[in-house]
């Protein structure tokens, strides 16, 4: 097993992106998250400079590399200060385009994936509804075939990139009967007549992140819009479920690093009762704890992220990494906060945001108990 | 049309620097590499250059460890076409990169010279005039604006007080000021496509120089803590420290 993942070519990479995050994102971080949006122009600045498209094939705009290099791109634009903007991206990269390259039709890649690489389109993933979360196959919005159409009624939640998109890769229930086996999954359009956003929805964290409701009455969806088989949804959902959650515990664990150079940052300026406070004991024991926990975590997650690439099934790992470092996103970014005492509890510093934007991991992209759920399962059956 | 851009491998501007313990130099451990960012402006030029005129080719020459070759690599991943590693690991002085860099040119022959006004690790400044000295070329340091027309550069240089206007045929040298302008990021495409771009490498000997250092450093410090500083009562009373105390005015 190799210790280091990364190549001379990454760390090239890793400057470049570094540069872009100092110049074009850490400015703005605060910002956007107090505004609650960031410009549309950034997927195109970051599609012109082959960010979106890192692990696509060139064909489609995209870079041809592995899942390492993707690391790279989400390890340092998490140092960009704005998690929310970030999982605004990952929805793109990551999450609402995998069905299309993995499954869509050769148009289906010309038409939607192109552009999404591009940073021109803008996409969300439409899977969760007021009544199912973790619960994919109690979704209730149906498509029924009428000729070359589907017609979509029903409605979405908490949908990131929800009011900003221009396409959703939709999960619907094209046989309602047949619960999982039941689900399909569309290209929608958000132009299309019947389609409508319903409120803005407030978070606890990454605010910069739009996140709605969504409405379709009577949608007509062409029939070609439809990714790969009918009633085979569910089936490509869980597979996008594995890209999704192992770029999910890369940004976790970038996030709680952060966190950590913050509070590090922080105790070697602050003096209190005539010294450093690095210098206290209590401050020193709890800080190499941390840095103990990050560490063992970053390695487990080069470790699966070495096996993902090379192919093997990495499932049971990936989901460890998921449920792990989701929580331990969390613990070390409630510590961190800890050490900058008032100040980490205002807005003068970021990690109050870190703190609240970290919240989300162990719930988005699959809870941490469906993350138990999925590992007995694979583990104790 | 043919360009030399000499890179040079530097720590990050943006990290603070620790000394080893025994002060015989900075401690390396961690500490992450840039090419020297005057030196990026030079390869930045370079490619607007070949932008412009089609028929350019960049070539990027660094002295150093084979660590250098990620220094080359990003300058290749720029659009820089080709680089040389002129393997020297141990430290160099300035009228010994002069020496090996007139041996590059002599082999390559490049219409111009293009690098960084100086280095941001050590600051010296003198490597590129002594070339100039050495191949008895024309120099244009400090470079705001370079236009080419024919075998003729015109040369906008920042000089104290305002700019100044220099005029040279080919082959000659210029040095990269900061707002010469401002260097593109090494794309995706150019990094994957720079693995393939041809990186020689050659030893001093090889090029038939001795490298035998003028200068040693023999120790490095911190530079002192700055000292608290005073707040005074009155225009008068600062006058009257800078007078006398300060013997500034």
């Amino acid at each position: 097993m190799r210790c280091n993942i990364f190549t001379q070519e990454h760390e090239i990479f890793r400057r470049t992106v570094k540069n872009f995050v100092e110049k074009e994102i850490k400015p703005y971080a605060t910002e956007w998250d107090e505004k609650e949006e960031f410009p549309r122009e950034l997927f195109k600045r970051l599609g012109e400079l082959g960010f979106l498209g890192i692990k696509y094939p060139e064909k489609y705009g995209g870079a041809g590399l592995d899942f390492t290099y993707e690391t790279v791109f989400i390890e340092e634009m998490a140092r960009g200060g704005s998690l929310g903007m970030l999982l605004s991206i990952l929805v793109q990269t990551d999450m609402a385009t995998p069905a299309i390259y993995h499954f869509g039709t050769e148009e289906q890649k010309e038409k939607f994936l192109k552009p999404a690489l591009s940073g021109e389109k803008i996409f969300a993933i439409g899977i969760t509804e007021p009544g199912a979360g973790s619960d994919v196959a109690a979704i209730k919005t149906t498509a029924k075939r009428e000729g070359d159409y589907y017609i979509v009624n029903g409605s979405k939640t908490f949908i990131t990139n929800g009011a900003i998109a221009d396409y959703i890769t939709l999960a619907v229930k094209t046989a309602p009967e047949k619960g999982h086996r039941g689900i399909s999954l569309l290209i929608f359009d958000t132009g299309t007549e019947g389609f409508s956003v319903g409120k803005h929805i407030k978070k606890m964290g990454n605010w910069a992140s739009n996140t709605a409701e969504l409405f379709f009455d009577n949608c007509r969806v062409p029939v070609e819009n439809r990714i790969g088989g009918e009633n085979m949804g569910f089936y490509y959902i869980m597979k996008g479920f594995e890209t999704e959650r192992l770029s999910g515990a890369v940004m976790a664990q970038a996030a709680a690093e952060y966190a950590l150079e913050i509070a590090l940052k922080y105790v070697k300026e602050r003096e209190a009762f005539g010294k450093k406070i690095i210098d206290l004991q209590a401050i020193r024991h709890r800080l190499v704890d941390l840095m103990t926990e990050v560490e063992v975590s970053k390695r487990f997650l080069y470790y699966v992220i070495d096996k993902y690439v090379s192919g093997e099934d990495t499932l049971t790992e990936i989901t460890m990494a998921k449920l792990w470092i989701g929580e331990m996103a969390i613990r070390v970014a409630n510590e961190a906060l800890q050490f900058l005492g008032g100040y980490g509890y205002t807005r003068e510093y970021p990690i109050e945001r870190i703190l609240r934007d970290v919240r989300l991991y162990t719930i988005g992209g699959g809870t941490s108990e469906i993350m138990r759920e999925i590992l007995s399962k694979r583990l104790l059956s | 049309m043919k360009i030399l851009v000499p890179v040079k491998r530097v720590p990050d501007p943006d990290v603070k620097i620790k000394l080893k313990k025994d002060g015989s130099g900075i401690d390396t451990e961690g500490l992450k590499f840039v090419i020297n960012p005057f030196d990026e402006i030079a390869v930045e030029e370079a490619i607007r250059i070949k932008e412009r005129l089609g028929d350019v080719e960049i070539v990027v020459v660094s002295i150093g460890g084979e660590e250098s070759t990620e220094q080359l690599r990003t300058a290749m991943a720029m659009g820089a076409d080709r680089a040389i590693l002129v393997v020297h690991p141990d430290y160099i002085d300035p009228p010994n990169v002069a020496a090996i860099l007139a041996k590059v040119v002599e082999k390559e022959q490049p219409d111009l010279i293009i690098a960084g006004k100086q280095a941001v690790d050590d600051d010296l400044g003198q490597a590129m005039q002594m070339l100039a000295e050495m191949l008895d070329y024309p120099q244009a340091t400090f470079a705001s604006k370079v236009e080419i027309d024919g075998t003729k550069v015109t040369v906008v240089r920042e000089v104290d007080g305002g700019l100044t206007t220099v005029e040279f045929e080919m082959p000659g040298i210029i040095t990269a000021e900061l707002r010469l302008n401002e260097p593109r990021y090494a794309s995706l495409p150019g990094i994957m496509k720079a693995k393939r771009k041809p990186l020689d490498k050659m030893t001093p000997a090889d090029l038939g120089v001795e490298v035998s250092p003028k200068l040693t450093v023999k120790a490095m410090s911190e530079p002192p803590a700055r000292k608290a500083g005073k707040i005074v009562e009155s225009v008068d009373e600062l006058v009257k420290l800078l007078h006398e105390e300060a013997k500034v005015i």
